[in-house]
């Protein structure tokens, strides 16, 4: 990942933008936070909040105007949360101000002319980034801007008690000061730098140019008047919070200017601003302000917990919400993408946990389709899955397995492409999927003798793998050199329209061989007349939920297509919380059910939950993934094409990945018979085994990636090498031998003509010797 | 990782026909390199790896090594 790039990548995760009314407020209180204290009853808490950015928090706190509530999102359900009286109630409640915490003493002097509100609170914040501060005010009292509010409202205690702040903090205040003549250069012979208040009468003293308002005139984005070192703030008509942030642009323009920093760069979001933050207010129940039982008096503690809850702690998190992957790891993708480019470009892949992280995301696109601005996690993860294989610490663990299965599918076993039987030329060409063919062969067989029967000009059959598991690892060589087989395939069989059944092959051919017309099976059996409505009259009028598999996100066509021929056989439909556009992954894509079967094993349990209704899905994956996990779900393709007249599609369980690979051997030597080529393939040594194995160890095997084919050749070794240890009281066998990355070892004993098996297992680690 | 001498008793070679005992194996995986005690054989150096130590320790710290 290039810095750039995570530059652009970052700034569309808005997550840490901050809230409405935080953005609104002039002195950027973080007001959500506040009302989480508050609403935890956690007063002392929430005026640390306040105090954090509100200077006076015990003024402001009660004569404030809150802009802010203009913008809260509550106001657009409900009321907006009464802010204002809620400040009011923790600073009433916490009395004497809490003392201020000062950088250390910074060896320059700043002169802040006047006392009232701007000048004030350039004088507090100077004075808290370390400044050396003297306070000129003409006047016998500071803060005349104050003291226009009634007792009531503010009393005069108060503003004594928090005035008195500035004192304890060290500001030099100079009451009854005689500037009578005094010019900025006379200041600035004395001090570095110079704020002028100009409400404060004291201004009028100074021997200053005015502008044509009769105002001393100051740059609206720095607060500097002609003179450098000089900056002035506060306008006539301001709120008390607008000249509070006025003096506080002031003290930053002088900390920026007596650090020789850039007077400019980086203050668009001083003041009020808009946010970019995102929050969607869809299923949060509109809530009217809570009215105080004792109107004249306000709040009581307990009403004011109760008001602050109201407030909905604005935040983004959309994509995090229907997301197992980024909840399960309790980030947000900002937070990834700066963890996955530190992983990569500071600790070069040393993170200790980014790599499985990169590996865990599906790529099925449903963050990039509820992000506001459309950020896609999986083309993170995919980067980072090629820095990975770049830097040479991509763990073999996560992807060999499926690659050697799509190796499988590409390579003798598997792969074919013909044209009709008797004919010499492809009008169409089918291309059922590795997948499909692995879970459905008699089923693909049907539909194949169909589409021959019944599409004129010949349909050729294609039988290998789209690739996706190769692009989902990374490994975009392989990908490419896939994609091109395909090409030269299809070029060879004089570039027929293809027919998929299904949807991550459509959208590879859609996306990556896009001069390729192809078109998904359901789509051409409707449009040829050639649902048979009768073929399944044992389960019409059944209630059925639709799971959309993510890779038909984009294809609404195929979506709406499934639907129509579901309805035309007589089902009655149930939409799943997340469908169409928003469909979800069952965990296959980005080959996480390898690289995390356990984050795997999470997603398909819940979503198997979702509906009472049985399932009926249109991607091989989705439907075995569901039917592993114990969900009744069957595949579009069994209801089309019934292999058992009268069973139940949707009682068929679990099948291993040695089964998947024996189907697909199924359909390219039938479809050999066929063609009349019947090539008898020569068995292997290993092939001819007889291995008795129980079903439930089958699948343990199957859960530890070990086929079937993989006990077969460590059994033949042990017999051909005699190599094999014996267990002294059982006479058991226990052989071992290393396959590609993985050392296998098998429990065994001769049985009949074979051998029955009592365990297996493996790891990846190697021996490199013994001593 | 230890291991009973039971263990290692009920265990032979076969094809050297001798009884395992304890020696250090070299194991390495993702840049990473260990030492460990286990029963092999003394003449031919085939070595014993139960189900728990491969599917349990050795598992877990080819995981940590994974993700390093």
């Amino acid at each position: 990942m290039e810095k750039e790039q995570r530059i652009a990548w970052e700034a569309q995760c808005i997550q840490e933008e901050p809230p409405a009314c935080t953005a609104t407020c002039p002195l950027h209180v973080d007001v959500r936070q506040f009302m989480g204290e508050m609403a935890k009853g956690n007063l002392a808490e929430a005026y640390r909040v306040l105090h954090r950015n509100m200077p006076f928090p015990g003024i402001f706190g009660r004569i404030c105007d809150h802009p802010c509530e203009t913008k809260c999102r509550r106001g657009e359900i409900g009321e907006a949360v009464a802010i204002g009286s809620l400040e009011r109630v923790c600073v009433e409640w916490h009395g004497s101000p809490d003392s201020v915490k000062l950088l250390p003493r910074k060896s320059k002097n700043v002169a802040v002319i006047g006392g009232d509100i701007a000048g004030l609170v350039a004088a507090y914040d100077l004075r808290k980034k370390g400044f050396g501060v003297t306070l000129f005010e003409t006047g016998k009292q500071l803060g005349a801007g104050f003291r226009k509010f009634s007792e009531k409202l503010l009393p005069a205690a108060v503003i004594a008690a928090e005035l008195a702040i500035l004192k304890d903090m060290r500001v030099e205040i100079k009451l009854g000061a005689v500037l009578e003549g005094s010019t900025t250069e006379d200041l600035l012979e004395e001090f570095d730098a110079v704020f002028i208040d100009r409400i404060s009468s004291t201004c009028s003293r100074l021997n200053i140019e005015t502008g044509a308002t009769g105002q001393i005139a100051a740059d609206p984005t720095t607060a500097g008047t002609g003179r450098p070192g000089v900056f002035a703030g506060g306008s006539n008509g301001d709120s008390p919070i607008l000249l509070a942030a006025a003096g506080r642009k002031g003290a930053l323009s002088i900390e920026r200017f007596l650090q020789a920093a850039h007077m400019t760069i980086g203050r668009e979001d001083e003041g009020p601003y808009e946010t970019r933050l995102y929050t969607n207010l869809k299923g949060i129940d509109p809530l009217d302000r809570l009215v105080p039982a004792a109107a004249e008096i306000g709040f009581s503690p307990e009403e004011a917990q109760k008001e602050a809850a109201r407030c909905i702690q604005c935040e983004c998190m959309e994509c995090v919400k229907v997301c197992q992957y980024l909840a399960h790891y309790k980030k947000y993708p900002k937070q990834y993408i700066r963890q996955f480019f530190n992983n990569e470009k500071v600790l070069h892949g040393a993170a200790h946990s980014s790599n499985k992280i990169i590996n865990s995301c599906t790529n099925c696109g449903l963050c990039a389709t509820v992000c506001p601005n459309g950020l896609s996690m999986g083309a993170v993860c995919l980067e980072g899955r090629h820095s990975m294989l770049r830097g040479n610490y991509m763990p073999p663990s996560a992807h060999e397995f499926p690659l050697q299965d799509m190796a499988f599918s590409t390579g003798e076993e598997f792969a074919l492409c013909r044209h009709q039987p008797g004919t010499q030329q492809s009008a169409y060409l089918y291309f059922p999927s590795c997948q499909l063919s692995a879970t459905a062969p008699a089923e693909v067989l049907e539909s194949y003798r169909v589409l021959c029967e019944n599409l004129p000009g010949g349909v050729g059959i294609l039988l290998g793998c789209c690739g996706a598991p190769a692009f989902w690892s990374g490994r975009d060589p392989l990908f490419r050199e896939n994609l091109d087989t395909i090409r030269e395939q299809w070029h060879s069989m004089g570039q027929p329209a293809v027919i998929t059944a299904c949807c991550t092959c459509q959208s590879v051919f859609r996306d990556h061989l896009p001069e390729i017309t192809v078109k998904p099976l359901w789509e051409i059996l409707e449009t040829a007349s050639l649902i048979r409505t009768a073929a399944r009259q044992e389960v019409v009028g059944q209630a059925i939920a639709v799971v959309d598999p993510c890779s038909s996100r984009n294809d609404p066509e195929t979506q709406s297509g499934v639907r129509r021929i579901l309805a035309s056989l007589g089902f009655s439909l149930e939409e799943l919380p997340l469908s169409g556009a928003l469909a979800e992954c069952c965990g296959f894509g980005g080959l996480v059910f390898n690289a995390n079967p356990r984050l795997d094993d999470t997603i398909v349990t819940r979503r198997a939950g979702e509906s009472d209704l049985d399932y009926l899905a249109y991607c091989a994956m989705c439907r075995d993934k569901f039917v592993n996990a114990g969900k009744r779900t069957a595949h579009i393709i069994e209801l089309l094409f019934p292999s058992v007249a009268g069973n139940d599609p949707w009682s068929r369980s679990w099948i291993s990945w040695s089964d998947r690979r024996r189907s697909r051997q199924r359909v390219k030597n039938e479809l050999l018979v066929r063609l009349g080529e019947g090539v008898e393939r020569a068995m292997k040594p290993h092939e001819k085994i007889t291995l008795y194995i129980e079903p439930e160890q089958l699948r343990t095997f199957d859960n530890r990636r070990i086929l079937e084919s993989d006990l077969r050749r460590v059994v033949l070794d042990a017999e051909e090498t005699g190599k094999r240890l014996r267990h002294n009281q059982s006479g058991l066998y226990r052989a071992t031998l290393k396959l590609g990355n993985t050392t296998f070892w098998v429990d065994y004993a001769p049985e009949n003509e074979g051998y029955r098996i009592f365990n297996a297992y493996c790891h990846r680690m190697n021996i490199t010797g013994v001593k | 990782m230890k291991f009973s001498e039971e263990e290692v008793q009920n265990w032979k070679c076969e094809a050297c026909g001798e009884d395992l005992v304890m020696r250090e194996v070299v194991f390495s995986y993702m840049r990473g390199t260990f030492h460990v005690d286990l029963p092999a054989c003394p003449k031919c150096d085939q070595v014993l790896i139960t189900e728990e130590l491969a599917m349990g320790k050795m598992a877990e710290v080819e995981k940590i090594l994974e993700d390093k």
